[in-house]
């Protein structure tokens, strides 16, 4: 195997050998390690020597590395090193515990890394126990490796969270030298990896020798996940790093290793003979292209952006699947059962193509995929490569990867996510600050475990990463919150959860709280589904017995059906028939046409770096060149008959359509930004009495219009565009839109629901998603009438302005436009501007719900009622 | 809109009037029930000190929901002014709603009472009379040609008012949920009025039976007034 290009570039130790390991001499791999690659004709690549000499040396180590690299291997070979050097333990002495914990995102990976590992450990002739534990382990299980834990356990963060709040949780890791950390670069940016944080926290603090071992895509800014893995407490205390050294201000980082990636990738941009379209997202017009490419290769991965998009494409396929390939579909809404089959027929080559959504992201090795097509922009540079990363797991072949761009715009930025690949551009979101009701689940875990002073967890806590600049009045609040709800008006106290006791600990008040932290423990709030199952014929006894399950759907997107409608889903035309308890009941439609196009817009918002770069191809006629010649004419006529932005400029334009008047504004902010900039730019025109009815937002261009004309306002100074992008917008516009917004109540129900102000499950009483013991939405309203600034409070607005409504780029986009505002008054919609114009009317508008429906669907009864002495009478 | 200043805005838009098994009613889009010629106010599931009652199971869910809904029941008083209320059962949350009650919502509760005849119906949460809160607890109670109770018993019941479903109805197409009074002219069934009270479909299966559907309304109260839609152009969900 070629390891010419296998070399590390860029090696950085800042953590110096402690005292309890051996001096950092070259490491040689024991023999039987050796023997073992020698054997099957290998060497050990160097960032897997460097890898065990720096763990050997005492250091915790990030390895930032492409698919294929020999990164699982790299990250385990300390474990192993170190296993084999083991004495035998000697009859009568305790069981050991734990050697190494490693952690991955999913399940399904770490089955999979589990069952890779059982063969070089029987090779080598290790005598190393190994087990998983997951959701899905029995209780049985569980309970024997509590007695008899395995050298290696392979788990998700959320076990890892139920293990530490367990009362054993001392002597389970007394033994513990190691954690993995696989994928970290997916795991620290959610929740969940707030959680997990916290969680290796207290493993330090139970074993502050302890070592961690991160293994990584590549990111933006690696120094992140360096701090990341290792203790950011500089008071002393436990977990405390010993390699600050004298720069006081320097934080602690653990050591770095980066493999560069191998061959680079051959990607191309589809090249259609057909019309790219205006506007849309399903390059319906690609097909027989997608499809002859499919044809050309043997195993092609399919990535869109969104599980209707994805349903989509593939009953398009199949509608031109003229040879029969067989062409899978997998996304995370489907019956576990379906994914697992599509999984197994992949891994044996039985399939020729599978259409994925973001599931199929990360670490599983799959067969033998030769071709990427990303259907849709990727959004993402960083996404991009992962995904195409997928293909090829030879890291010294090439991965063969064509982006299919569903329109105009989205033509520029495959071309410069595409750049960006080339450049080994990242964009991967920065880490944010951890979240505060994730903090609560775990004070209330912690005090499961063990009674604690408040002192001790405040240090431990802020150990972690995200959570190394929380302020203590923070915290305080936090304790009181898990205590009694944290409110100002105390009428709680006797029914607290924990109560600071005389020795000044905090401690669980009843055992019943502990069962109910170890049912509601982890951060995946998903949405209220609903199963759907599909029956025969809507008759009593078919609803009562139900049909075979489909998978589940979101009921959100339910509420917007009546039955009889047709919808696609798992590849088939539905027809809805109505709900039952919690099931969704379809028939199968008899047209091929669904009647209800599911489209949520696209998932992720473009990224910052990808905007940028979509703004400065757009401002440089020099680059167009590089553009297929449809969208290099659009953007000629563009320049012709109005504006092209330069790089830095917000190109706002105004003309009339009909008898409306619109203003089509360019940001290149993505979606969510884009929809709280409309929202908050509609009650500003308002107040300037320019009448506006609505707007709707892209990834590229927002448009508001309204009765009054725009354009003549701003010309006769009756509108000023610089007041309207004013920064100030952000204080008190955004704040009271916000607070009564969907968004933030959605927000709202996860934060209630993480932090265990309510239960998504009580002992006793299983409840779905759809049967939540209070609405959480009038749990809301009610605390925001008497308390807004609750400590749940802050935590849902920190949430939204990082989540849905992205207000940090909102922020930073009206920064950058001030005094960079260009505006065009034209007498007819503008080139640029055709994209967007055509989304009115497709997309719904936010606004305050009106009851002109109510009032017309009375009409009749009321009628009934003013002609009759009352409907019964 | 914060449900909560919706709910105040409601209480100020018209009601509608009508009549059920013969007896003239007002439906009041605050959610309560006014029967003129007995000058006799009907409040259904009234949930007071939920908060509380889930805060005993180690959920804190904000302890402001009994002040605000007492608020919400006071502007309906102050509207209708009347010499007798009848309270539709599950009043309290749970059975030791009433003792533990803390001492500013007791007060407001009793001065809401004074003067006034007031009948609290047993409901399933609150099946024995409220502790140290006074007026009358019954099982069941009839005023005029209507009968009173919490839950609308089986069958088509001609004259019978009661609460414990949460009706609430939804319009086919894209209409949110409202509170709503269900009635096929014949019987009745109260929205819930407690601020933290969810809703029930009036399509729901638990609904099946009590209505001639032909004639059956959902009185949905909407942002601006109260509005009688057919149950045939309501959907489920």
């Amino acid at each position: 195997m070629a390891q010419a290009h296998l070399v590390p570039i860029f090696i950085r130790v800042t953590a110096r050998p402690s005292p309890f390991a051996p001096d950092a001499a070259p490491i040689a791999l024991p023999e039987p390690f050796l023997q073992w690659f020698a054997g099957h004709g290998w060497a050990p690549r160097p960032h897997q020597l460097d890898l065990l000499a720096k763990a050997e040396a005492g250091a915790s180590v990030l390895l930032i590395a492409p698919t294929g690299a020999g990164k699982t291997l790299a990250g385990f070979l300390p474990a192993l090193v170190d296993l084999s050097r083991r004495r035998r333990r000697k009859p009568g002495e305790r069981p050991r515990g734990v050697h190494t914990l490693y952690i991955s995102p999913l399940k399904a990976l770490a089955t999979d890394i589990a069952r890779n590992l059982e063969r070089p450990v029987a090779e080598i002739g290790l005598s190393v126990t190994m087990e998983t534990r997951t959701g899905d382990t029995s209780q049985v299980r569980r309970q024997r490796q509590k007695l008899k834990p395995p050298d290696i356990l392979l788990t998700t963060p959320e076990q890892l969270a139920l293990l530490i709040a367990a009362k054993d949780a001392a002597d389970f890791f007394s033994d513990l030298r190691y954690v993995v950390f696989d994928e970290l670069h997916s795991l620290v940016t959610s929740k969940r990896g707030h959680l997990l944080a916290l969680g290796l926290a207290r493993l330090r603090k139970l074993r502050p020798e302890l070592q961690t071992i991160g293994l990584s895509a590549t990111v933006s800014d690696p120094a992140e996940l360096c701090r990341w893995l290792v203790s950011q407490n500089r008071g002393g205390g436990p977990g405390r790093a010993t390699d600050f050294g004298d720069a006081a201000d320097l934080k602690a980082e653990a050591a770095l290793i980066t493999v560069e990636g191998g061959a680079k990738p051959d990607i191309a941009i589809l090249e259609s003979q057909e019309r790219v379209p205006w506007q849309g997202h399903t390059a319906r017009y690609a097909l027989p292209e997608i499809y002859a490419a499919i044809k050309a290769h043997r195993t092609t991965l399919l990535f869109v952006n969104t599980r209707s998009q994805a349903e989509l494409l593939f009953q398009e396929l199949w509608r031109i699947n003229e040879d029969t390939l067989p062409i899978a579909l997998h996304h995370g809404s489907l019956d576990v059962g379906q994914r697992r089959k599509v999984e197994a027929a992949m891994t044996r080559n039985e399939l020729r193509a599978v259409v994925a959504t973001s599931t199929l992201d990360l670490g599983i090795d799959w067969g033998d995929v030769d071709l990427v097509v990303h259907v849709g922009a990727p959004k993402g540079a960083s996404r991009l490569a992962q995904r195409i990363g997928r293909a090829n797991h030879r890291m010294d072949e090439p991965s063969k990867a064509i982006l299919v761009p569903a329109n105009r715009f989205e033509v520029m930025e495959c071309r410069a996510a595409l750049d960006a690949n080339y450049l080994g551009a990242q964009d991967t979101p920065p880490l944010r600050d951890g979240a505060l009701d994730v903090l609560a689940q775990h004070v209330l875990g912690m005090a499961v475990a063990a009674p604690f002073r408040a002192d001790d967890l405040y240090a431990e806590i802020t150990s972690a990463a995200p959570y190394a600049d929380l302020p203590r009045e923070t915290f305080d609040r936090i304790v009181e919150f898990v205590a009694t709800g944290g409110y100002a008006l105390k009428v709680y106290e006797r029914y607290a959860k924990i109560k600071l006791t005389e020795d000044g600990t905090w401690r669980l008040t009843h055992p019943r709280f502990a069962q109910a932290y170890r049912m509601n423990a982890g951060t995946i709030v998903e949405a209220a589904m609903l199963e759907i199952r599909m029956i025969r014929r809507r008759t009593a006894s078919a609803i009562a017995r139900g049909g075979r399950a489909l998978g589940k759907i979101e009921e959100a997107f339910l509420e917007t059906l009546s039955p009889g409608d047709t919808f696609l889903f798992a590849g088939e035309v539905l027809r809805f028939e109505g709900i039952h308890e919690t099931s969704c009941l379809v028939t199968r439609a008899t047209s091929d046409e669904p009647k209800v196009p599911y489209y949520g817009g696209s998932k992720f918002p473009l990224t910052t770096y990808l905007a940028k770069e979509v703004r400065a191809m757009l401002a440089d006629p020099a680059r167009w060149s590089a553009l297929p010649s449809q969208v290099r004419d659009w953007l000629s006529i563009q320049k012709l008959k109005s504006i092209i932005p330069g790089p830095n400029d917000l190109l706002v334009e105004t003309f009339p359509n009909g008898k409306l008047f619109h203003m089509v504004l360019y940001p290149f902010e993505g979606r969510l930004a884009h929809q709280t900039l409309g929202m908050l730019l509609t009650r500003r025109l308002e107040r300037a009495r320019a009448m506006p009815l609505g707007f709707v937002a892209t990834d590229y261009a927002i448009s508001i219009w309204g009765r009054k004309d725009m354009g003549e306002m701003i010309a006769d100074g009756a509108l000023s565009l610089d007041a309207l992008f004013d920064e100030d917008m952000l204080g008190d516009d955004l704040e009271s839109w916000m607070a009564d917004s969907w968004l933030l109540k959605r927000t709202f129900r996860q934060c209630a629901v993480i932090s265990g102000l309510i239960e998504k499950r009580h002992p006793g009483q299983e409840k779905t998603g759809r049967q939540v013991t209070v609405s959480t939405d009038l749990v809301y309203d009610v605390l925001r009438a008497h308390e807004p600034d609750h400590i749940l409070m802050q935590a849902t607005w920190a949430d939204a302005a990082t989540g849905l409504l992205d207000v940090s780029r909102v922020s930073d986009l009206l920064a950058r436009i001030k005094h960079h505002i260009v505006h065009q008054d034209l007498e007819q919609i503008s080139p640029l501007a055709v994209p967007v114009m055509l989304e009115i009317g497709r997309e719904s508008v936010v606004g305050e719900a009106r009851d002109a429906d109510l009032r017309e669907a009375a009409k009749e009864a009321m009628i009934a009622m003013a002609m009759a002495d009352g409907p019964g009478a | 809109m914060n449900a909560l200043a919706r709910r105040l805005r409601q209480g100020e838009c018209e009601a509608l009037d009508m009549a059920l098994a013969g007896e003239r009613i007002t439906c009041d889009p605050a959610g309560v029930l006014y029967l003129p010629a007995e000058d006799c106010l009907v409040v259904s599931d009234l949930h007071l000190e939920k908060g509380a009652a889930f805060a005993r199971r180690g959920m804190f869910l904000p302890p402001y929901d009994t002040a605000a809904t007492l608020a919400l029941l006071a502007l309906a008083l102050d509207r209708y002014t009347p010499a007798r209320v009848v309270c539709l059962g599950d009043s309290f949350h749970d059975r030791k709603g009433a003792a533990l009650m803390p001492a500013s919502e007791r007060g407001s509760l009793l001065a809401l009472m004074r003067g006034r005849d007031w009948i609290w119906i047993a409901g399933n949460h609150d099946p024995e009379p409220p502790q140290g809160i006074g007026g009358e607890t019954l099982g069941e109670v009839t005023v005029g040609a209507l009968s009173f109770r919490h839950e609308p018993s089986p069958g088509a019941r001609r004259g019978e008012v009661s609460g414990h479903l949460h009706p609430v109805a939804r319009l086919a197409g894209r209409g949110s949920r409202r509170a709503c009074f269900a009635t096929d002219g014949s019987r009745m069934i109260l929205p819930s009025f407690g601020v933290t009270t969810g809703g029930l479909n009036v399509l729901d299966r638990a609904f099946h039976g009590l209505f001639n559907i032909e004639t059956a309304l959902a009185c949905m109260i909407g942002h601006s007034g109260i509005y009688p839609v057919r149950f045939g152009a309501l959907v489920a969900g």
